[in-house]
């Protein structure tokens, strides 16, 4: 069957900003789709409010909305491209409730469009828990006992069924919110109670406990004449019970015979077919008794998921692509396999390796989390790794999390290196309630003496697994058996290398350098392989080459005679480094490819769009660390090596790439360190006659606070070489710095910290600029709205900015420049600013990309990534034809989104440590219009009327009058607590008087958790997490009422609420704002060429 | 132990031994069956091979009493990257190795397989031989080049029984496929000429109500007829089908006069009855990835496959019959059904054993036949 030709264009829809449970999976499926639909075709309009995707570039959909990925919005988009239909599969559980939403209200009938991939229905079969159930026990398969609910007493009931522990899932969520594991009674009522305000529909399922049961998940897809292809298996680590984005999976599954597999691989056709899933991804978990084999059917997603994402990098089987083709009527048999060319799509792939995927949280940035792990997904990231075994694959996964572990143990993380023993006791906690540190506490346990099978007991992870971990605890102690590096024969360093142990282990066994194993290596022959990933186990000749390294016989990568460009990618996302850094190096090799470069892409993690296998001409999947680079790097022989667009994680590889005589281009590592180093930026500071805020350098808390005794507080704490404002804090006291000096110094120990004095109350500016080492171009000047203080990663930030006169834009940019020139900076290059009085202070200056970069690229509509890589290589500005400024006359506002409802209890107020996980850009002529946008896109909805309630610091009191008279003004009800109360009122506004939580009720709390508020306006008196004020705020996230915590936020939410009463927001496709600015066409010839 | 694999190219593989010790010799296939080691250790199909999985990590959920498809392991060797040293299953009985050990099958771990399987799809089968005992490259290189290959070798005399048996065990439990309905007992008299047939086979269609005689492979059209059955099972088997005219023989005496289904060798045997052709594939179809379309339908399955020879489609033309399914991978002649006879036979192995459960449907299709022969 042929594609379908009754439709000629296409919406699709995304999955909005990077957030828990909803990674950089979506741009990677979305873009895939967006360019299979295209080739085909078909008209394709995008709606994603992510600017920091390459879906949402101008070349990726003929029409791209950067607009909230609302039902409001995605209508307007429809409303003014009448698409022909609609796929919602591709951007996430967000697109497909947007999906729902438009076919329940009426509006996909009302303008004629049909929904692709799946429609209404099946959605609903899929995701209520009790339709699912009805399929399930149709198709003559088992679900877990089960009840669903929608009050607590009927809750309370079902309990009796059910016993406990039980779990408790809310219906119609994301990635799990809001469910838990109850253990007692009590646990259990408050479980269910948020569960049932959390659901979309006021219901949740209890469930009996299946925990420790083995989890599988399959993942699938179908076409409309019933064709069904398993694509890749995975069976989890962690047992049931621990979120599988929190647990570590293996591809393929490991512990099922055939015949066990084959009846889960039935049942998973069976169910999908009953389901009614007609075309396109689709994934089922499953769980076995691990005495019985009793089989349960966990869930189903009816569209592509993070692990298809996964399996897509497991397998090579690019999912999302096949997924977008079916949905428009072609079969998997006229599909061909991508990899292989000559045979086709329909089969499943079988591998010939090991693939182990392993989340990475952030607990370190919100200390009051629970850090233990359940059913709700706490992780913000993942990397995967490939090897032969699973020990070697495990090995890579560890030191692919960039958490100085360089594989199971024997690094300078380990306390058994240093000659320490873990406490018992604190091992054996650690191993019954799961944890980020399980795996490690695994270890200790078994060099404790800890049998597998106590082990087993413990934390019922499959014995295979954790024997694997035995052969390798056992191996160390083998190989620690010799005593220095040259005794060590030649096999048995290969077998070492063989299980994956890193350079970096052996030489901590060997008490010497990972560059002398190296060295000593390389001098015996003992080198990596790269083993192809090829779908097919090697049966059949492969085209792409996508790499893995190994301790093999046979190398299998091909290289050309062209000039060759190897780009560092940024490894599993993590708070302060993710998608941006990703859609740099996606730009790169796109930009190199077309100056007819030979691209390679390092990196490890899966859900990207770098580690598609098309993205560039060589892909290895492999740990970005200094071994594995230089492995890549010995083996390909690069002309260049760019290590500014992925991150801290290349740029803190620099110089020991660049000292083992790998060709860094771009910025010289020299340029790096001297915008990093305390005493080198000074001099240069010093030497361009710039203002930078005074501070100094501290090895300890005794120098920290001399340091601060000469400033005075308050003082900016943080570390070096660190990304994400790590460990950064605004310190008061001296109490507060020698607290917060030690994290500094354990987040980045092998460098100084930094101590400067911090301007209070000035004005934020960052500046995006690109320089060829000649010429400076300033990409964007963005201006935040909240005052310095909060990191630039998390805040609200405009641009053209709103507020700075034309002399401080000026200056700003002056210095920018010179700073450019000075560092002679050949790429991007980003610099923030403190704007105080007249004074324009240098905060700091990062030659490589930003954050910033593709938001800014999108506002001005110029690729200034393509850009930077193309002058890496030689180009000048002047040849590219970005020679002047743009000055967009529309305003993009750019606006964090934070994890706080993942994390109950945790309060909200943002400071100089990064604690978004995402953002998201409103675009408007108006600048409240996009202010307003982009606080919607990230779900923060400004009300048009109802009652706010105001309760600021004393300090922000008279700010606030003005924002509540403009509030009552525009119709609002006012209320506040005493304090606020007697300002405002003094002032003439008509406020109610709300009692504060001891002092009667109902109070602020109660009208949080009754759905009384409208908004909050809070700005904290900083005294920490335990203050009522606190509990409000951590309240109103769960109970999802939109709080705003800065005077600046509150003033630009009243101008937003205004400006959209005065006119209903418009939507505009981004190729449009680009269209009417000059010289963006003559940038982006140069982009071409 | 150390042990070595030589093949014929040259190319010799150290390893540790794993198994039995020894040597043997035999034609080295891949298989890209990601589980089901036992199964296709235990396949009959395997007499005279040295089996490389392509999947590293094998022996993770040991070996049982029931995953067999002939009493015990019938490869000459086994070629692994890692043998689990643990195994881990609910049903498991026994570790991978011990099993290997009694049953005399020498394996080695520690290989290279990807390497071999490059080695095998350049230039097609080789033949090589795995040692514990001779450890001289050299030696072994020589050996490997003198062992006798596939071509025209009957192996089926090897595996086939001395005398007819009847068959009662059928496929049962919470693993038996939705796709084989239970039938009562004894509704059809089969008769089953044994290849090398897999247990599954047997296990499926007395679940699916035949009565089974299970006859060796050098009957007669004439003994078999004499069993009066309602239809005959032609089993899959090793070896060079070329090489079986007995078998063809009594195919081309039972062909019209009873309903007939053939699986893998037996599909062979149906074409060298009527007069087709075979030829051997550069490196034969050995794996449960295969797709197979189906000519009337359009739908694809996947497939369970292994075996080295495959129908030439051109040498069809005056034989009756028409290519009914074909391999999506290479084209090659997958199916078969005689235009006026009651006569179908498929190249795959819908009995699964290891593999997708997707052709399960072509015993209830050979059943229907006998059904409907009966109206």
């Amino acid at each position: 069957m042929p594609a379908r030709r009754d439709i000629k264009k296409i919406c699709l829809i995304g999955s909005g900003p990077i957030v828990i449970g909803q990674a950089c999976e979506f741009d990677y499926s979305g873009t895939q789709a967006c360019k299979a639909l295209r080739e085909e075709g078909y008209s394709v309009v995008l709606v994603n409010s992510n600017p920091a995707t390459i879906m949402t570039d101008p070349e990726t959909a003929d029409r791209v909305y950067i607009e909230p990925v609302t039902v409001e919005f995605v209508t307007k988009v429809l409303e003014k491209e009448r698409p022909d239909a609609i796929l919602p599969t591709l951007g996430g559980q967000t697109a497909l409730n947007i999906g729902v939403k438009l076919s329940e209200s009426g509006v996909l009938k009302r303008l004629g469009i049909v929904m692709l991939g799946a429609d209404e229905k099946v959605i609903r079969k899929a995701e209520d828990r009790r339709l699912f159930k009805e399929c399930v026990d149709r198709v003559g398969l088992e679900s877990p006992r089960s009840h669903h609910v929608h009050t607590l007493e009927e809750a309370i009931k079902a309990l009796d069924d059910v016993g406990l522990p039980a779990v408790v899932r809310p219906s119609f969520t994301l990635g799990g919110t809001g469910g838990g594991i109850a253990y007692n009674k009590e646990e259990f009522g408050a479980i269910a109670q948020r569960g049932l305000s959390l659901s979309m529909i006021g219901e949740v399922l209890v469930e009996e406990s299946i925990v420790g049961w083995k989890e599988f998940e399959l993942e699938m897809m179908r076409d409309k004449a019933g064709n069904t292809v398993i694509v890749c298996t995975i069976e989890n680590f962690d047992p049931m019970g621990v979120h599988t984005g929190d647990s570590i999976t293996v591809a393929p599954i490991q512990t099922l015979s055939d015949a066990e597999y084959q009846r889960m691989r039935d049942a998973a056709i069976r169910l999908m077919q009953e389901i009614g899933v007609e075309t396109g991804g689709c994934n089922i978990q499953f769980a076995t008794h691990p005495k019985t084999g009793r089989m349960v059917v966990i869930e189903m997603n009816p569209r592509v998921s993070r692990s298809s994402a996964l399996a897509s990098k497991a397998t090579g089987f690019p999912i999302a692509k096949i997924a977008a083709k079916l949905a428009v009527g072609y079969t998997l048999d006229e599909l061909p396999n991508d990899i292989t060319k000559k045979t086709p799509a329909c089969f499943e792939p079988s591998i010939d390796y090991c693939v182990v995927k392993i989340p990475r949280w952030a607990f370190e940035k919100f200390p009051e989390a629970d850090p233990t792990l359940g059913i709700a997904m706490k992780s913000v990231g993942e990397a995967m790794s490939i090897g032969r075994t699973f020990k070697e694959a495990l090995q890579k996964a560890v030191r692919s999390l960039e958490n100085q572990r360089f594989g199971l143990g024997s690094d300078r993380k380990d306390l058994w290196a240093r000659g320490e023993r873990p406490d018992p006791d604190k091992v054996r906690e650690l191993l019954v309630v799961p944890n980020a540190e399980r795996l490690f506490a695994i270890r200790d346990a078994m060099k404790l003496g800890t049998s597998v099978d106590e082990i087993h007991g413990l934390t019922r992870i499959d014995p295979w697994f954790l024997e694997n971990m035995k052969d390798l605890v056992d191996a160390e102690a083998r190989l620690r058996g010799y005593t220095a590096l040259a005794d060590v024969p030649a096999d048995v360093l290969r077998e070492a290398k063989r299980l994956g142990f890193s350079d970096v282990q052996l030489g901590s066994m060997w008490r010497t350098t990972q560059h002398e194993v190296r060295a000593d290596r390389k001098k015996r022959r003992v080198l990596p392989t790269y083993g192809l990933v090829d779908t097919c186990a090697a049966e059949f000749a492969a085209t792409t080459p996508y790499y893995y390294s190994t301790y093999e016989t046979e190398d299998e990568v091909r290289i050309s005679d062209k000039p060759r460009i190897v780009i560092l990618g940024g490894g599993p996302n993590r708070i302060g480094q993710g998608i941006e850094f990703d859609y740099c190096c996606v730009h790169a090799a796109f930009a190199l490819r077309e100056l007819g470069f030979e691209t390679v892409m390092v990196n490890s993690n899966p859900e990207t769009v770098s580690t598609d296998y098309d993205t560039s001409d060589m892909l290895f999947f492999e740990p970005l660390t200094e071994e594995d680079v230089l492995n890549v790097c010995d083996r390909v022989k690069p002309q260049g090596v760019i290590v500014q667009f992925g991150g801290q994680t290349p740029l803190n590889l620099a110089t020991a790439l660049k000292k083992a005589g790998v060709p860094i281009i771009g910025t010289s590592p020299e340029s790096i360190d001297r915008a990093e180093d305390r005493k080198l930026f000074n001099a240069m500071i010093e030497k361009l006659g710039l203002t930078q805020p005074p501070g100094g350098t501290a090895l300890n808390y005794g120098d920290a606070k001399k340091v601060a005794a000469e400033l005075g507080f308050p003082v900016l704490v943080r570390p070096s070489f660190v990304l994400g404002g790590r460990a950064m804090k605004i310190v008061y006291d001296d109490e507060e710095l020698e607290h917060f000096v030690g994290h500094a110094i354990a987040a980045s120990p092998d460098h100084p910290i930094l101590v400067d004095k911090f301007i209070e109350e000035a004005i934020e500016v960052d500046v995006d600029a690109i320089c060829d080492g000649k010429d400076v171009v300033i990409g964007g000047l963005l201006e935040h709205i909240e005052m310095a203080g909060v990191h630039s990663g998390d805040a609200t930030m405009t641009l053209p900015p709103f507020s700075l006169s034309d002399a401080q834009i000026d200056r700003i940019k002056s210095d920018t420049k010179k700073m450019a020139l000075e560092l002679q900076v050949k790429g991007l290059m980003n610099a923030q600013f403190a704007v105080k009085n007249e004074v324009i202070y240098v905060l700091e200056v990062n030659p490589r990309a930003s954050r910033t970069a593709p938001f800014v690229s999108k506002a001005i509509g110029v690729p200034l990534a393509k850009l930077a890589a193309k002058i890496m290589v030689g180009k000048t500005l002047k040849e590219l034809g970005f020679t002047e400024e743009i000055t967009p006359d529309h305003f993009s506002v750019k606006e964090s989104v934070f994890p706080f409802s993942r994390f109950a209890g945790v309060d909200i107020i943002l400071g100089p440590e990064m604690k978004s996980t995402g953002e998201v850009m409103g675009m408007d002529r108006e600048l409240g219009i996009a202010y307003m946008k982009a606080q919607e896109a990230a779900s923060h909805f400004l009300p048009t009327k109802g009652k706010v309630f105001v309760s600021v610091k004393d300090s922000d009191k008279r700010d606030v009058v003005f924002i509540a008279q403009r509030l009552e003004m525009l119709g609002f009800e006012i209320l506040a607590t005493s304090g606020t109360a007697r300002v405002l009122q003094r002032n003439g506004v008509h406020v109610k008087e709300v009692p504060k939580l001891k002092e009667g009720r109902p109070n602020p709390l109660d009208l949080v958790i009754n759905g009384e508020l409208a908004l909050i306006i809070n700005t904290p008196s900083g005294k920490g997490p335990k203050t009522d004020e606190a509990k409000i705020r951590a309240a109103a996230v769960g109970h999802g009422v939109t709080v705003i915590t800065t005077i600046q936020g509150a003033q630009m939410a009243v101008n937003g609420i205004a400006a959209v009463k005065r006119r209903a927001p418009e939507v505009q496709a981004v190729q449009d704002y680009h269209k009417g600015l000059v010289n963006v066409r003559k940038a982006k010839a140069g982009s071409a060429r | 132990m150390r042990a070595k694999l030589a093949l014929e190219d040259g190319t010799v593989f150290n390893g540790t031994s794993f198994g039995a010790e020894g040597e043997r010799f035999g034609e080295v296939v891949f298989n890209t069956s990601m589980s089901g080691y036992q199964e296709i250790l235990t396949d009959p199909s395997y007499r005279g091979q040295i089996v490389t999985m392509t999947y590293p990590l094998i022996g993770n959920y040991g070996v049982n009493g029931e995953d067999i498809e002939a009493r015990g392991p019938q490869a000459e060797g086994f070629v692994v990257r890692e043998a689990s040293r643990v195994r881990s299953n609910f049903r498991s009985t026994e570790d991978l190795a011990t099993y290997l050990k009694k049953a005399g099958v020498v394996g080695i771990e520690g290989v290279d397989t990807r390497l071999v399987t490059l080695r095998l799809r350049q230039h097609g089968a080789l033949r090589g031989v795995i040692s514990t005992t001779d450890l001289d490259d050299a030696n072994l290189v020589k050996k490997a080049k003198e062992s006798p290959g596939m071509a025209g070798r009957d192996l089926v005399k090897e595996v086939t029984p001395k005398q007819s048996y009847a068959w009662t065990e059928r496929t049962e439990g919470p693993l038996a496929p939705a796709a084989l309905p239970a039938a009562a007992p004894d509704l059809y008299r089969v008769a089953a000429l044994d290849y090398g047939v897999k247990y599954s086979s047997l296990r499926h269609l007395t679940r699916l109500g035949c009565k089974l005689t299970v006859l060796p492979a050098t009957a007669t059209g004439k003994q078999v007829l004499d069993l009066k059955p309602d239809g005959v099972f032609l089993s899959n088997g090793p070896g060079d089908p070329s090489a079986l005219d007995y078998a063809a023989s009594c195919v081309r005496d039972l062909a019209g006069k009873v309903p007939i289904f053939g699986i893998c060798l037996g599909h062979q045997i149906v074409a060298h009855a009527m007069g087709g052709k075979t030829f051997k594939l550069k490196f034969g179809h050995h794996g449960g990835n295969h797709p197979v379309k189906d000519l009337k339908t359009g739908k694809v399955e996947i497939t369970a496959q292994n075996h080295g020879f495959a129908v030439d489609p051109d040498s069809l033309g005056k034989t009756g019959l028409e290519v009914t399914h074909i391999n999506l991978n290479d084209q090659t002649v997958e199916g078969m059904a005689h235009k006026s006879l009651p006569l179908c036979c498929v190249q795959y192995h819908p009995e699964a054993g290891p593999g997708p459960h997707d052709s399960l449907y072509l015993f209830r299709k050979f059943i229907q036949m006998m059904a409907d022969r009966a109206k």
